[in-house]
């Protein structure tokens, strides 16, 4: 039993910054079946107006998983992540993410709530991307939900 | 070319089918996204957090879902994208993604179409239900 600490609301994580990989970005491609070349071939891709391969829609998710985002919160909370599964996610994008890039964020727990008598306990996470020239690509807001 | 003057609400887009997922797409998957959780990986693990058996990826469901709007338009055009995980897919299910024109606007000089997108097993159970803003 996991008890919910609501002292971690507003709780913000250090910063990180990953670059995005072209290999990394053809290999998740590959595994959720597209087949555009625009994610494969950065000629395909400048030809339709991109600064080079542009990363899949959800793919912003993925440099939060590898910045450790998601599960630093687990870890902080004491869940493990066994019993976590993502609730919701949501995407907004204000400009292109490309390979290459070196997107930097920093992630903030903005709420936390019980249901069903603390047997399903909610976290909400918020965490804005910024390319190297300080443009501001894409928020991601998750929902977290833990099974007691 | 999707033509806004041309769009109504109540459109549908083009769907998609994707399937069925197997168990070496979510192998593939999690080395590719990042995500570690053995709940998709390995039965016993997911038996004890439980849960019947491994199960599909939520964010794989979702990039799925995204394939119909990136099909529609290009990605750029996609302004917002979100949805909830209403329920949890097994391997061997497949997913069929739909959507519909829910909202017409103009804001800031862009010409936006609100959606309505949901992606459904072969039962025809809802996985995700979600909303995008595209630009047109």
């Amino acid at each position: 039993m996991v008890a919910l600490d609501k002292e971690f609301i507003g709780k913000e994580y250090e910063p990180f910054a990953l670059e995005v990989e072209k290999g990394r970005v053809a290999q998740f491609a590959k595994s959720i079946g597209e087949e555009n070349p625009v994610y494969f071939n950065a000629d395909v891709a400048k030809n339709q107006g991109y600064r080079d391969i542009p990363v899949p829609l959800t793919f912003a998710f993925t440099i939060t998983m590898d910045a450790g985002q998601s599960l630093n919160v687990l870890e902080d909370l004491g869940v493990e992540k066994t019993n976590a599964v993502h609730g919701e996610q949501g995407f907004t994008y204000h400009s292109d993410i490309c390979v290459g890039d070196v997107i930097s964020g920093s992630q903030k727990i903005t709420d936390m709530y019980d249901k069903k008598n603390g047997a399903l306990f909610f976290i909400e996470t918020e965490i804005k991307l910024v390319n190297q020239n300080d443009v501001h690509v894409a928020d991601l807001r998750s929902v977290i939900v833990v099974r007691n | 070319m999707v033509d806004y003057s041309e769009i109504e609400i109540g459109d549908m887009l083009p769907s998609i089918t994707k399937g069925p997922i197997t168990r070496t797409q979510l192998a593939l998957f999690a080395g590719a996204s990042g995500d570690p959780n053995p709940i998709h990986l390995d039965d016993d693990e997911a038996k004890a957090g439980g849960l019947p058996g491994v199960i599909v990826h939520g964010m794989l469901m979702m990039a799925i879902l995204a394939q119909m709007l990136t099909k529609w338009v290009p990605q750029n055009q996609v302004k917002a994208f979100s949805n909830r995980f209403v329920a949890m897919a097994m391997p061997g299910d497949s997913l069929t993604c739909m959507g519909s024109v829910v909202a017409k606007r103009e804001e800031n000089g862009l010409r936006l179409v609100e959606l309505e997108i949901v992606a459904q097993n072969q039962n025809g159970d809802d996985m995700l239900k979600g909303v995008a803003t595209v630009a047109i």
